[in-house]
């Protein structure tokens, strides 16, 4: 066991004191060796943040430690006094955060804050310090470091913030990287540049690094070992191949059943009931026990011990070996996807050649000095009981579509019919009437909500604006039979939106939109705020309203694999242009625009091993107010040509429902 | 019956009244407003300004109701002139301190005037002496002797009624409580000796204390002597101190009743409409702003006096006349001080515009006026609360700088701004008169720490930021 970098034994950390703390981590050990990977998964409010600040000792002031060590080394950290802790942080240990964004001060230069960093831990060399950070910025991939140097946070994009803050860390060298969900934040292709980037590091400076995430694909693309985290404590660790071929905790299993993807279009997903259990209670039993599926007698009266079955191999449950069941499968399989992919197409709503420039004004005369085209000549169809889903990175105008749709943003130019009608013309009172046909749901839940006003109240506003419903007795039944067709019990109607989990919260928003009875619901990224057991139960929501009511769906995403799951068709756009758009099938399975190849090969699948090789991106999407001359993709592409420069390439027409937009593919 | 007189800014103070009754009882049934109000409640500091304030202000109200009394029917003929007078209920308790009227300064609890003066002796000759006050300690056979003596009585017998009066409201509070919670009054006690009570009644009672020992100490003394002296006309200046108290609570209060529709409004419909209803909104404010305020209050100030001259029939009473040029410099006031507010409302609104519920909203096709009523508004008046406890003890301080250089309230009126003013020739005085400007000082200082301290309070309450990380 020498080569144990980081050893936890029985790490306890409690927030908040009085009556009944918050048990944020109870009890967990765990060890990391030297090189190697480690990656701590586990659904939000599960306790993996609270074990980085712990290590780090950085908790917020209501946190304390009440058991346990944690050696890095020889080192117990517990046991330093603060002035040594300071040495430790960023020297033998670095961190980097989620939200690159914050992390970065926005008044000082790059190159300042990464000196700042290599003062403390690096002082020693003879070298300036500044060749240091220049090196620093090389070796995580920015290119022209003596440039950057002086740059301000600002003018970077995401991707190469996060890169700077992986600079900083690096600065004092450090044994142990913890790295707290560092690609939530970014983009795919980003996410993608930025794993490659970590694993290279390790492999140069032979660090070990605890990544924490909740993204199974992450997992599989990076990790040595795993460890699940459930409620505070781990429930299973395995080496990462051994995790992905059998995983043996039930809370693992639902884990990956519930993520989406086309093999399981066909059924519905599984859940994982309920939430998390709060933390500020002793358990007695087993703390999956109320959401667990293969519940026993035993797991409610005894706290299941940690059974280490084999070498790195261990895991908490009553469930033997020999128990484990396969997964029930819902074989629920429905004739949705055949029937209407022969039924009649008849388009819902067709969007022509849609334009949205937002101006840019200059000067003390506020004159315009030129567009950020958002949105800059958008065509698509969506057909009654079909879901279109609208894919690309942050930036590319995607939400910009949806709500130019919607009316809520006024398009520049182009046509958007719905049913035969023309939305874009239509003004005051008729626009008003027309809006129950088309709603929207948005991505955070949470937002989407008025926090002072009554579930009820939410759920009747739009009822109330289209004068549907009848009388106010008449409007509380329609809540009441809403609220059970989204799956809330009738006494949610006079909570406060507060009150509920983030699952439930997306219901609300859910029943709200349906009390106006619209045809087309625009999904703006429903899921991406949910954790992935939570997005499932979402997900067969709106799919099993699919069925029942007809609607169709304009689904915006960024999420390859919730695509491949409930979608018809697919568009992909960059830079506020459709690149290609076909059918699920078509475009998944044989992607022939090069964006639309390198975006897929991107995404992380939950397979160790058993991924296409990815291509990568350089740098970022560039600004739409001043997008590149010719194909908007050709600066990153690589397979741009000459010719790439010189004009925009006209969308080809590959089948009857195929187009895809690339001089490739026009000889 | 005494005729009741309601004056302009009397008829806006008691609509104030109402509309804070309504507020608190919306306030009471909605769960968002009633927690911070709660955490309002539970703060120490915050309750003991809370206590200052509610003697101000009922001080205040006392003050604001006015009424012509009734003239005895045998002096009738005599007194015809006394007829117009106008009185409030303060007045009319404050009856011995507003007619004890000397000549002219004398120093506080004295005896004697400021200043020496040939007083005839019994034999005719002259002798250039300080003379006995008419009121201020009239009682005494030989002030120089008996002085300090019956000073340390009145205070002592002060004291004892202060102590009787307060066991009589801390018992009969102590004792509703206990009966409300269900427990004994010896428990309710020790709860609230120990601190155990949600709301910090320990305090309340402490500060009530020394209130309380305060104005019957000030009460016994003041019938006797003149507390804080007497100005140069011999007017008591304890008297005028209080009367100021309405003053500067009216100028603090009504002068944002008056900004607050317009900023309210415009702000939010500048935040929400945005294009040319927020360059015009904006237009005026900066407008607005970039006059210098004493120069347009000055200027309204000048008009009004112009006009009222020109009508004087109109303007029956001194008391009305000033009234209105009270009323019209809260409206110059409000109209110079609105600008920061709907600032901040727009900026607060442009945000609030963009979240998902508004818009959520608007694809449901509710009505401009239903979203700006039922979700912009309600999510913005926190701001309005904060900005409405700060810009409070701004404005009483402003109505004194204003006093001072004359454009202020009419010279009439008590105010502290008029007593510094005045001060400005006392202190140039040998040897000064230094009373008038410390006691008006005194009390202004008391009443705006009390409401910065209260103000903090209901800002931290209501900032979301710090109630998250509680």
């Amino acid at each position: 066991m020498s080569d144990a970098l980081l050893r936890i034994k029985n790490l306890k950390t409690w927030l908040g004191s009085g009556s009944s703390p918050v048990r944020a981590i109870d009890g967990i050990d765990l060890e990391i060796k030297k090189g190697e990977t480690f990656v701590l998964l586990g659904e939000s409010g599960c306790g993996k943040s609270m074990t980085a600040l712990s290590i780090m000792r950085l908790l917020p002031p209501v946190g304390r430690i009440v058991e346990g060590s944690i050696h890095l080394g020889d080192t117990n950290l517990l046991d330093l006094p603060e002035s040594l802790m300071r040495c430790e942080r960023g020297g033998r240990m670095g961190m980097i955060f989620q939200e690159p964004m914050t992390s970065l001060n926005p008044v000082l230069t790059v190159g300042s804050q990464i000196i700042e960093a290599v003062n403390i831990h690096d002082a020693s060399q003879e070298r300036k310090p500044k060749d240091r950070v220049i090196e620093l910025l090389k070796a995580v991939g920015i290119p022209d470091p003596e440039q950057r140097f002086d740059e301000y946070p600002h003018q970077l994009s995401g991707g190469m913030k996060q890169r700077v803050m992986i600079a900083i860390a690096l600065a004092g060298r450090p044994q142990l990287l913890i790295a707290d969900e560092p690609t939530t934040a970014l983009d795919v292709t980003i996410q993608a540049q930025v794993l490659t980037l970590m694993k290279q590091l390790q492999q140069e400076t032979g660090m070990a690094i605890l990544l924490i995430t909740h993204d199974l694909g992450v997992v599989a693309e990076v990790a040595d070992r795993v460890a699940v985290m459930y409620a505070g404590q781990i429930v299973e660790t395995a080496p990462c191949k051994a995790f992905f071929q059998s995983p043996r905790h039930p809370y693992s299993r639902k884990l990956f059943q519930s993520i989406p993807g086309r093999e399981k279009r066909a059924q519905r997903l599984a859940v994982i009931k309920g939430t998390v259990p709060p933390l500020d209670q002793e358990f007695t039993g087993c703390r999956f026990a109320d959401r667990c599926d293969d519940v026993m007698d035993v797991c409610r009266q005894q706290s299941p011990e940690w059974d280490q079955y084999g070498e790195g191999l261990g895991v908490r449950c009553h469930l033997q070996a020999s128990h484990v069941t396969t997964a029930k499968k819902i074989d629920e399989v429905d004739d949705r996807v055949a029937k209407i992919e022969n039924g009649s197409l008849t388009p819902l709503l067709s969007v022509d050649d849609l334009k949205v420039y937002f101006p840019i004004h200059k000067g003390i005369f506020r004159r315009v000095a030129g567009h950020v085209r958002a949105v800059d000549g958008v065509s698509l169809e969506i057909h009654v009981g079909r879901t279109l889903a609208v894919v690309g990175e942050s930036g590319c105008g995607k939400t910009t579509v949806g709500k130019a749709i919607l009316q809520l943003i006024k398009p520049t130019d182009g046509q958007v019919q719905f049913d035969h009608h023309e939305l874009t013309t239509l003004r005051g009172e008729a626009l008003r009437k027309k809006r129950s046909d088309l709603q929207i749901i948005f991505q955070d839940p949470m937002a989407s909500m008025n926090p002072r006003m009554l579930v009820h109240n939410i759920i009747e506003e739009g009822m109330l604006a289209q004068g549907v419903g009848g009388n106010a007795a008449g409007r509380r039944t329609r809540v009441l039979e809403l609220l059970q067709q989204v799956g809330l019990p009738g006494s949610a109607a006079d909570r406060y939106p507060h009150e509920f989990s983030g699952g439930q919260r997306q219901r609300i928003c859910v029943a709200r939109v349906l009390a106006v009875e619209p045809r087309l619901i625009i999904c703006d990224e429903p899921t991406s705020a949910l954790d992935v057991s939570v997005q499932a139960q979402i997900l067969n929501l709106l799919q099993s309203l699919q069925q029942q009511l007809g609607l169709s769906y304009l689904f915006i995403t960024h999420d390859i694999s919730v695509v491949a799951y409930l979608a018809h068709e697919v568009a992909v756009m960059y830079l506020g242009r459709i690149v290609e758009r076909g059918t699920v099938a078509e475009v998944l399975d044989d992607p022939q625009h090069p964006y639309t190849q390198a975006l897929l090969s991107a995404v992380p699948v939950a397979e160790p091993g058993g991924k296409r090789k990815t291509i990568h991106l350089e740098g970022d999407m560039p600004s739409p107010a001043t997008p590149p001359a010719g194909c908007h993709f050709h600066p990153r592409c690589p397979q741009a040509m000459d010719r790439c420069q010189k004009a925009y390439p006209k969308a080809v027409s590959l089948s009857k429902t195929r187009s895809v937009s690339c001089l490739l593919l026009e000889n | 019956m005494p005729e009741l007189v309601i004056l302009w800014t009397d008829a806006l103070i008691f609509l104030l009244i109402a509309l804070m009754l309504v507020f608190g009882h919306l306030a009471a049934s909605r769960e968002h407003l009633r927690t911070p109000w709660r955490s309002v409640g539970q703060s120490r500091m915050g309750m003991g300004a809370l206590v200052v304030l509610s003697v101000y202000v009922l001080i205040g109200v006392l003050d604001s109701v006015h009424y012509k009394p009734l003239l005895p029917e045998t002096a009738q003929t005599a007194r015809i002139t006394h007829s117009n007078e106008v009185l409030s209920l303060l007045d009319c308790l404050l009856t011995p301190l507003r007619e004890q009227q000397e000549k002219t300064y004398s120093s506080p609890l004295s005896s004697y005037l400021y200043s020496k003066e040939n007083i005839e002796q019994a034999d005719g000759s002259m002798r250039r002496e300080y003379p006995r006050l008419k009121y201020g300690g009239a009682h005494l056979q030989n002030p120089e002797q008996e002085w300090a003596a019956d000073i340390a009585w009145t205070i002592l017998v002060g004291a004892a009624e202060a102590l009787l009066a307060w066991l009589i409201i801390v018992s009969s509070i102590t004792i509703w409580h206990a009966q409300r919670a269900g427990h004994s009054c010896f428990q309710q006690c020790q709860r609230i000796i120990s601190r155990q009570t949600d709301i910090p009644w320990h305090v309340i009672f402490m500060v009530l204390g020394i209130i309380l020992l305060l104005a019957f100490v000030a009460g016994n003394l003041g019938v006797k002597y003149h507390l804080l002296g007497t100005d140069k006309v011999g007017e008591d200046v304890f008297y005028q101190v209080l009367k100021s108290i309405r003053t500067g609570l009216v100028i603090g209060t009504l002068t944002t009743l008056i900004m607050l529709p317009a900023a309210i409004m415009m702000g939010i419909m500048a935040g929400y409409f945005r294009g040319w209803v927020d360059d015009v909104i904006q237009y005026i404010y900066t407008t607005l702003s970039s006059i210098p305020g004493v120069l347009l209050i000055a200027a309204a100030i000048l008009m009004l006096h112009v006009y009222m001259n020109e009508h004087s029939d109109e303007f029956t009473s001194l008391i009305e006349r000033a009234d209105l040029r009270l009323l019209f410099l809260c409206i110059i006031l409000g109209v110079t001080s609105w600008t920061g507010l709907c600032r901040m409302l727009r900026g607060e609104t442009l945000k609030l515009r963009e979240l998902d519920y508004v818009q959520a909203a608007q694809a449901f096709g509710v009505r401009h006026f239903t979203i700006i009523t039922r979700h912009i508004l309600p999510n913005v008046l926190h701001i309005v609360m904060i900005s409405v406890v700060l810009d409070f003890s701004g404005l009483v301080l402003a109505e004194a700088v204003l006093s001072y250089v004359n454009i202020g309230v009419d010279p009439t009126m008590n105010s502290w701004g008029n007593m510094i003013n005045s001060a400005r020739l006392e202190m140039a005085r040998e040897p000064i008169v230094w009373w008038s400007l410390a006691a008006a000082l005194v009390f202004m200082f008391t009443l705006v720490l009390a409401a910065n301290l209260f103000s903090d309070v209901v800002r931290d309450a209501f900032d979301p930021r710090l109630r998250g990380g509680k």
